[in-house]
């Protein structure tokens, strides 16, 4: 391993009189034939569709408490969504005449994540044209897994913001607490001035979508991804630092008219966004410095969305936003080559 | 203390306990050799001998054709059989010297110590060095007097001997260390002085601890020779990997270790300089780790170059049913054999023999951009950018990219969750943007 470079064996020596040219080989019993290939001969045992699988089951505790929290109609939608997203990515196989690609769990990793963003009541009919949405223009359209720019549960949930406006935007409380439309932490806050206790925030005791609103349960699922490097720890900490730096500037500036940042932390969909969305392989810088880049980026967005437009909630748009810079972002990080000087 | 290493690289699983315990065996000598001429980086050996002809051990038969390049000798004594193409590891046929032997294994000369080797003066060592055909023995098989004799304007104040043995599976420089510590100490000490350098380093992997013990015993009355204990991580055996682990510079792209004072041989390669210098002993043989979980008994084996792989496999109990794979090297760069009729040549450091269970089974799905590859890749490029820039042979982007910065050392390959065959790809890139790099400068001159 000094020098890369292989001795090239059958070249002859230039001196020689050329060998006869009879068959060569040392006769002897015959061969078995052994296989060949380049090297390396060893690989990681992580392949895509383990990556998909780890992360839907790292998903699984924010999902099964919200089928606790909002009851069992969650289930169904969850299953329209994802049931939707694996048809589409079958027919779309189809057309193109490819290989199916379902097993690679990509499919139903975007249908649950589209779910997880949506409030209780949404009607699943909905939610499954979303899922569609998601998978033929989100990823297929782009050429399939690995090509899309945007991340493809998100683009649906955009398509279903715009279409279905008010039915995405009407929460139910979690069971058993008194009402059955209820605002949002964020739309309190944003609306009326009310603030959510952070213990409730924390454990999910609110109201909010499917899937966002339990921090513990979603940190959880969200720490195993990145001890297992299935995520890219950067962008969790690089997003939700800045949010906290950011917002935390704006509270000390004037702290009546804008949330403290642990507030911001742990309201609306941002724990999920930046540990399951954001930190999509496919849709997220490849270059370490890249990512610090995108996730500044993101929570910039974020709180300008929050505090400044008129929506309450900026994590899907954040993260759209970024999506879009990625390959930008490649191109101006490209780490320098070892041993390239300085310039 | 943290141990040192460099940047990036990756941690494939070792499996050295293998063989890694076994006492080094001598291979009992074979009947019959098949030399090829061409066994180290540089031009071919012209034979010396014809069909027919008896030569003894030792004795020349290839003469090397340029500076870059390396003679070979007889590793058994008897007759020259014949002088044809035979199935080489490196390629499917070279040129190789057929010698079947009389059984006596006759040395052309008994070996004795030459005075004192501190006597001898640096032109001295590397003409002894030359003669005996020593190249690098870690698996480039770099011609070493070449790397002795920097140009003069390269000031060269640090020896590097490289014992990180970073691949998988491979003990052979790890027996050496631990049982010819003695050896190692002298060829370090030798090569020190061929360069002039005042400054010896020794790198080892801490997955070796009773090499580090025994190397740190050898030279502990030297104490301008140190033993680093190094992290275990892979590719540390590249050349600029170890001198970013052991002293801490940076190679220039493009550049070569002389070109930030340092020279770097390997564990094998001091010992033969050691023996060459000091005794007069060409050299004919070298010591191989034949291991894998398709080898019922693996062991480190010391067997003269030219024996055919079929000796050295029987030697060790034979493959097992389900042996499938046979790798000369070790797994991250090593090269597949179709059959066990080649011979051991100079840069034989393992014969892998893998069963179907440890073989990768491939399927390539689309790159994800998940950044695994460039997180690995130690040379700091972007492996997914050139296997691709190279697939649809957009050489100029390729390059722009510093494909020809990579080192071939497979890790990016390794990581990859697509399975796709990155390192293969860029490997044919680098070929490709080399080859018309050449043609452009004959149709210049
Ligand atoms: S690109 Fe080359 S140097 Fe980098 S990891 Fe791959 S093989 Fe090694
Ligand atoms: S490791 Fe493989 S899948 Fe990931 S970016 Fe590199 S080439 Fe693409």
């Amino acid at each position: 391993m000094e020098d890369t470079k292989q001795p090239i064996p059958n070249e002859e020596p230039a001196n020689t009189e050329k060998p006869k040219p009879k068959p060569v080989g040392k006769e002897k019993k015959p061969e078995p034939q052994y296989l060949l290939s380049s090297s390396p001969h060893m690989a990681t045992i992580d392949r895509v569709p383990k990556i998909m699988w780890t992360v839907i089951a790292a998903l699984m505790p924010a999902v099964v408490y919200g089928m606790y929290n909002f009851g069992f109609n969650v289930l169904l939608t969850v299953l329209a969504s994802v049931i939707a997203a694996v048809a589409t990515e079958i027919v779309i196989n189809k057309m193109r005449g490819r290989e199916s690609s379902v097993a690679d769990g990509s499919a139903v990793l975007t249908g649950l994540l589209l779910t997880m963003t949506l409030p209780p009541a949404f009607p699943k009919a909905y939610a499954a044209v979303g899922a569609v949405f998601a998978i033929a223009i989100g990823k297929q359209i782009f050429g399939g897994l690995g090509y899309n720019i945007f991340n493809p549960a998100l683009l649906g949930r955009a398509f279903l913001q715009a279409s279905f406006s008010v039915k995405i935007t009407t929460w139910t409380a979690p069971v058993g607490i008194d009402a059955i439309t209820t605002a949002t932490p964020l739309g309190s806050f944003k609306f009326e001035k009310i603030m959510t206790p952070y213990f409730d925030m924390f454990m999910g005791k609110i109201g909010g979508c499917i899937g966002e609103t339990s921090a513990l349960l979603i940190i959880i699922g969200g720490v195993y991804l990145l001890v297992k490097k299935y995520a890219d720890w950067r962008i969790p900490a690089s997003y939700l630092g800045t949010v906290f730096i950011l917002g935390g500037l704006l509270w000390i500036i004037n702290p009546e008219q804008y949330p403290d940042p642990v507030f911001h932390l742990f309201s609306g969909g941002l724990m999920l966004g930046a540990f399951f969305m954001a930190t999509d392989m496919v849709t997220s810088p490849v270059t370490p410095k890249g990512t610090w880049i995108y996730g500044f980026g993101m929570g910039a967005v974020l709180i300008i969305i929050r505090l400044f437009g008129g929506l309450p909630e900026g994590v899907m748009y954040s993260i759209l936003f970024m999506n879009a810079f990625v390959p930008l972002i490649n191109r101006y990080t490209r780490p320098k080559i070892f041993g390239e000087l300085k310039k | 203390m943290k141990l040192k290493t460099f940047k990036k690289g990756v941690h494939p699983e070792e499996y050295k306990f293998l063989s890694e315990h076994k006492t080094l065996e001598r291979l009992p000598i074979p009947e019959e050799v098949f030399i090829p001429v061409h066994q180290h980086i540089g031009a071919p050996c012209r034979p010396l001998v014809e069909k027919g002809q008896t030569v003894k051990t030792g004795e020349i038969i290839g003469q090397s054709t340029g500076f870059v390049s390396s003679p070979i000798h007889a590793t058994i004594s008897g007759t020259v059989k014949t002088i044809d193409n035979f199935p080489h590891p490196l390629g499917i046929n070279g040129l190789m010297i057929h010698i079947t032997g009389d059984g006596k294994d006759e040395w052309i000369k008994s070996f004795d110590e030459t005075s004192n080797w501190e006597n001898l003066l640096t032109d001295e060592i590397v003409d002894l060095v030359q003669k005996a055909g020593i190249v690098g023995l870690g698996g480039a098989a770099f011609p070493t007097h070449v790397k002795l004799s920097p140009s003069k304007e390269k000031k060269i104040d640090t020896f590097v001997l490289n014992g990180c043995e970073c691949e998988p599976y491979l003990t052979a420089d790890h027996r050496m260390m631990v049982e010819q510590s003695e050896e190692v100490a002298l060829g370090t000490r030798i090569l020190m002085k061929a360069l002039n350098v005042s400054r010896g380093v020794i790198g080892v992997e801490n997955n070796k601890p009773d090499a580090i013990a025994a190397m740190e015993k050898a030279t502990s009355a030297f104490n301008n020779i140190e033993v680093i204990p190094l992290k275990v991580k892979y590719p540390q055996g590249a050349e600029k990997m170890l001198i970013k682990a052991v002293i801490n510079r940076n190679v220039p792209t493009g550049g070569l270790p002389l070109d930030v004072g340092v020279v770097v041989n390997n564990v094998g390669t001091a010992i033969a300089v050691a023996e060459a210098v000091t005794k007069n002993k060409p050299l004919i043989e070298r010591v191989v780790s034949i291991t894998g979980d398709g080898i019922k008994e693996p062991k480190n084996v010391i067997a003269r170059i030219g024996t055919p792989f079929q000796n050295l496999i029987d030697f060790c109990g034979g493959l097992t049913d389900n042996t499938v794979k046979i790798i000369m090297g070790g797994p991250m760069m090593g090269i597949t054999q179709h059959t066990l009729n080649v011979p051991v040549i100079k840069a034989t450091s393992g014969i892998l023999c893998l069963t179907d269970l440890s073989v990768i089974k491939h399927k390539e799905y689309p790159c994800i951009q998940c950044g695994t590859c460039i997180g690995a890749c130690p040379m700091n490029l972007l492996p997914t950018r050139l296997a691709r820039f190279a697939q649809v042979e957009n050489w100029q982007m390729a390059e722009d990219l510093g494909i020809l910065n990579c080192v071939e050392c497979g890790s990016c390959a390794f990581v990859c969750p697509s399975q796709i065959p990155l390192v293969q790809r860029i490997r044919i890139g680098k070929l490709r943007i080399n080859e018309m790099k050449r043609k452009a400068k004959l149709a210049t001159v």
